[in-house]
């Protein structure tokens, strides 16, 4: 059976018809979910695409944050749901105090779009499992508000808990290293592209690896996350726990 | 008792030592613009407005929960309310 997949609509989304694509790679189903809804119509996995929800009024990702799908989202990450919040999606996620951290305008003031690498710092966690292998991936980056940003106890504490997902990387794999890295987009502290939470069914990342799962569109290196999630989502649903969960 | 409207504005602006990139242009570019002697620029914002409530304690309360929870983001940026009118009787929304 094909595993079920929630993308939420918000005003203003712009990535959502990019993420059903993705799944549809991935051979999952995508069910749009709108903003105003009240329950996931029974999806094993959610998807928050990217965009502008709400036009980014006040800071993005905000308003969303408030809207009813947010409340069922919250709820179903209580319940060890996956949830995966791409660009604009991982800054709703981290407002809604789903994922740790804030993202602040880029250092550089300008909207950056462009291809970027990034690597995973954990293979073990439910979005990143079917990568293999540590190596560079190339995806685009599309957004004005991509600095991520935690105080140093914060950033000490994720990188001790294994939260950091995914770090800014050159092409041959090598850290961004410092925040005015050109392989480092926005100026992120640490580099830092993605993060999971402690218990390790929430993930958010500013890069699009949903435009990046096809050898057509310039690279497929975003599939092995999209797969892992889809993987996952399948897994939990049937009853079978995931091969791995949590922080380490 | 009826409630009374009262108006705040809710200034928010990053906290000390938080990249404040737009502060940073601003400073960047006074020299352009001729003045002289500036320095740690900083760019927040300011939201008015307008609440319906018994007291101004309450309508106060009310903001302050905006503020915190809505306005501003308390891990990079920190906020003060300011009353800025005394009550009104209508609610345009339009300081007096």
């Amino acid at each position: 059976m094909t595993v079920r997949i929630g993308v939420v609509i918000f005003p203003g989304s712009n990535r959502d018809i990019d993420a059903i694509n993705a799944l549809d790679v991935a051979n999952a189903e995508a069910v749009p979910l709108w903003h105003d809804d009240v329950d996931l119509a029974g999806v094993a996995g959610v998807l928050l695409p990217g965009g502008f929800a709400y036009g980014d009024y006040l800071r993005a990702g905000v308003i969303a944050r408030f809207s009813p799908v947010m409340r069922a989202v919250a709820g179903f990450a209580a319940d060890g749901g996956h949830v995966l919040g791409i660009c604009n999606g991982f800054q709703i996620l981290t407002e809604a105090h789903l994922l740790p951290g804030a993202l602040l305008r880029n250092r550089g003031l300008r909207f950056v779009s462009r291809e970027v690498a990034i690597a995973a710092e954990r293979l073990d966690t439910p979005f990143t499992h079917a990568l293999g292998e540590r190596r560079a991936l190339r995806m685009p980056v599309a957004h004005g508000e991509g600095c991520f940003y935690a105080d140093d106890a914060t950033l000490d504490e994720l990188e001790a808990n294994g939260q950091v997902l995914f770090r800014y990387v050159t092409a041959d794999g090598a850290s961004a290293g410092g925040e005015d890295d050109r392989a480092n987009p926005n100026g992120s502290l640490r580099a830092i592209a993605g993060v999971i939470n402690a218990a390790g069914n929430v993930a958010g990342l500013m890069p699009h690896p949903e435009t990046a799962v096809e050898a057509v569109l310039g690279s497929d290196d975003g599939l092995g996350i999209i797969a892992s999630f889809v993987a996952s989502a399948a897994e939990r649903q049937a009853g079978r726990e995931p091969a791995v969960v949590g922080a380490r | 008792m009826t409630a009374m409207d009262f108006r705040f504005a809710v200034n928010v602006s990053p906290k000390p030592g938080i990249l404040d990139p737009q502060g940073r242009a601003v400073e960047g570019s006074r020299g352009h613009q001729g003045s002289e002697g500036v320095s740690c620029v900083r760019v927040g914002r300011r939201i008015e407005v307008t609440v319906a409530a018994a007291d101004e304690d309450a309508a106060r309360a009310i903001v302050e929960r905006l503020a915190a929870e809505f306005l501003s983001n308390p891990l990079i940026e920190a906020y003060v309310v300011e009353a800025v009118g005394a009550a009104s009787s209508t609610r345009s929304g339009v300081p007096a």
